[in-house]
């Protein structure tokens, strides 16, 4: 059985539901509680649970951060939640020389199950300091891992995993994607961390791509499909670690790939998967791999100009159409 | 480790605790010196009062956090000062089982949750194992140790604040030693009395003399009943003075000979070994036979770390997840 919910409603369910399961989780964050969250994710969550389970704090992110992590190195499973990811680098020195080094210094004796979780990448016409995306960042360092789901579906399933994970979990949700609606199996499931999904099945190019970007790959591959050309649309799901598996057996079947992502071309997550490719199956692929990413500019106020930085289906469809030598 | 109720004992406690100390820097210092001990190393030399009166209040369940001059306080929580020896030769056996050296000892079983290499930024985790022991009602107090150095950061203040609303168990010791590594408080704020720094956020805060380790004993204890019946927090400044310089690599030029021979005359040690002699509780042969058993502890200790393996290859990728 399927219900249709929105994105934000399944966040809502999976937090809900690890927080009747387990008293150890926790939520804490600006805003969460009597104002029912920025985003509204933790609607309600304050009636329900109460105030020493659903915490306001002061806007001190770097001070917040590191009270999560250290209640998690305490007993607690803490959920912290960034009321953007722009903000979370105000508590990058916690999350980075913090969560996700405790452990190995220690030689193992610390563990750290912290959820840092919050949106991500452009809104609409957010400018420069809110429309951004730092799932690569983040993803670099060891110790971390970082999820990134584009569904209903996966945002439950996900976010239940990286609540019951022993590892620091950072949790980028795409911001414009809250109100979308998606099908969500009735009852409990869990999605396991590390596994990429196909969203659409094809033969002649892969098209891997992740968070709202998913929407934009499956907007192109339908399109595609006029001119008899059948798109694979693969979404990572987890930006660390890699489904290296999937994503190599997706480009084996196609021998042909393009890599959409928000973020930046430069370092960006789409440049640690054409390596992946590259290293295993070089000698399959039929054409370069192409990457469309955001421009590698601060993102501009003006409507028609972020318009032009975050990849579209058209952008898409071009380097699609590139990889398959139907240019020119 | 707890130190006794009784006045007398405790003092001598203290002091066999502060020469066990003192004399494991000296013997850092020469291992570091023999190529042993290599990387950043901090020496806590002069500052034994601090970490000795103040861990000395604690029950083995509390948490303590300390900076990167932190070669003392996991072995005054209870750690084989063998395992810490060990750790600063980059040895398996070692407390943390040398995947972190000088600047991050942990023994998590004895309560000592790491020393810190990030100015302040150890801070706000006790501030979270104490929100963890006030959730879970499991009645530990957290200890955190940093130095004045730490009071400039803007996280050393978001903790303080977050800690005094949210009435969190926790104590927070600055080892004012005057010196942010080469910079000398004065230089770096108005207020050299850090003690002060915490009215900005209505918590109880005392300034007590670092150098004397039964007047840091009594703060501190003052403070964790507090914070372990009433979830207040408290800021106490030991004042103290580190008579080494901020490292093994720093000759210290930025301050003068006599400033330094001054300081020592409050050494913490020399003060209690004076006032057992005055008593006539202890003679020169008993201070002579602690010395000798103390000898024999860090030789061992060094034999320990000697003797044990380096970490293999496979460790390097172990433990960077659980």
């Amino acid at each position: 059985m399927l219900k249709k919910i929105t994105y934000r409603e399944a966040l809502n369910e999976a937090l809900v539901e690890e927080m009747e399961r387990d008293p150890a989780v926790v939520l804490i964050g600006e805003e969460v509680g009597q104002y029912d969250g920025a985003y509204k994710v933790s609607q309600g969550l304050l009636k329900k649970f109460g105030e020493k389970r659903v915490i306001d704090t002061p806007i001190t992110e770097a001070g917040f951060a590191g009270l999560g992590i250290g209640a998690a190195m305490g007993g607690l499973r803490p959920v912290v939640e960034m009321m953007t990811f722009n903000f979370a680098l105000l508590a990058l020195d916690q999350i980075v020389n913090g969560a996700a080094k405790m452990r190995y210094m220690s030689g193992g004796q610390v563990k750290v199950p912290c959820v840092i979780r919050g949106p991500g990448g452009a809104a609409h016409q957010l400018a420069a300091q809110h429309s951004q995306c730092f799932e690569s960042t983040f993803a670099s360092v060891p110790g971390l891992k970082v999820v990134m789901p584009s569904t209903s579906r996966d945002a439950k399933g996900l976010l239940k995993s990286a609540i019951r994970d022993d590892n620091p979990v950072i949790f980028i949700e795409g911001e414009i994607l809250y109100g979308s609606v998606g099908d969500v199996p009735e009852g409990e499931y869990l999605i396991p961390i590390g596994v990429g999904d196909i969203k659409r099945e094809g033969s002649d190019v892969t098209i891997i791509a992740h968070s709202k970007m998913v929407y934009v790959a499956l907007t192109a591959a339908k399109r595609l499909e006029e001119f008899g050309i059948s798109a694979e649309v693969l979404d990572l799901r987890t930006i660390r670690p890699l489904d290296e598996e999937l994503i190599v057996q997706s480009v084996r079947k196609t021998h042909r790939c393009v890599i959409v992502e928000e973020g930046w071309h430069f370092y960006g997550v789409g440049a640690q998967v054409a390596d992946v490719i590259y290293n295993h199956i070089f000698d399959e692929l039929d054409a370069p791999i192409r990457r469309v990413t955001g421009l590698d500019v601060p993102m501009p106020y003006s409507k028609p100009l972020e318009h032009q930085v975050i990849p579209d289906a058209h952008r898409v469809i071009d380097a699609v159409r590139d990889v398959l030598y139907m240019k020119g | 480790m707890k130190a006794p109720e009784d006045f007398q004992k405790r003092t001598l406690f203290f002091y066999r605790q502060m020469l066990l100390i003192r004399r494991f820097e000296e013997k850092v210092a020469q291992m570091y010196g023999e190529g042993y001990v290599t990387g950043f190393c901090h020496l806590y030399i002069g500052q034994e009062a601090v970490a000795t009166g103040a861990i000395g209040t604690l029950n083995p369940q509390d948490y303590v956090f300390a900076s990167y001059r932190e070669h003392p306080h996991p072995i005054l929580k209870g750690t084989d000062p063998k395992r810490v020896m060990a750790e600063l030769f980059g040895k398996k056996s070692g407390c943390s089982q040398g995947k972190g050296g000088s600047m991050h000892l942990f023994d998590v079983e004895k309560g000592f949750l790491g020393g810190h290499a990030i100015v302040a930024g150890h801070c706000p985790l006790a501030a979270g194992t104490a929100f963890a022991s006030k959730y879970l009602g499991n009645g530990r107090v957290s200890l955190c140790f940093f130095g004045d150095g730490a009071t400039n950061q803007g996280v050393f203040h978001e903790t303080l604040n977050l800690a005094a609303m949210w009435e969190l168990p926790v104590v927070f010791i600055c080892e004012n030693n005057r010196y942010g590594m080469g910079t000398a408080i004065e230089r770096t704020t108005k207020i050299y009395d850090i003690a002060k720094k915490a009215s900005g956020y209505a918590m109880p805060h005392e300034q007590v003399d670092g150098m004397d380790v039964e007047a840091v004993y009594q703060a501190t204890k003052k403070a964790v009943e507090r914070a372990r019946q009433e979830n207040t927090p408290t800021l106490l400044e030991a004042v103290t003075y580190r008579f080494k310089g901020h490292s093994m690599s720093d000759p210290a030029h930025y301050r003068t000979k006599e400033e330094l021979e001054e300081q020592k005359e409050r050494d913490p040690l020399r003060k209690i070994r004076d006032q057992l002699l005055v008593e006539k509780s202890v003679t020169e042969e008993d201070f002579k036979e602690m010395e000798k058993g103390v000898k024999g502890v860090l030789d061992e200790a060094v034999r320990f770390a000697m003797e044990s393996e380096f970490p293999s290859y496979e460790d390097i990728f172990a433990d960077v997840y659980a």
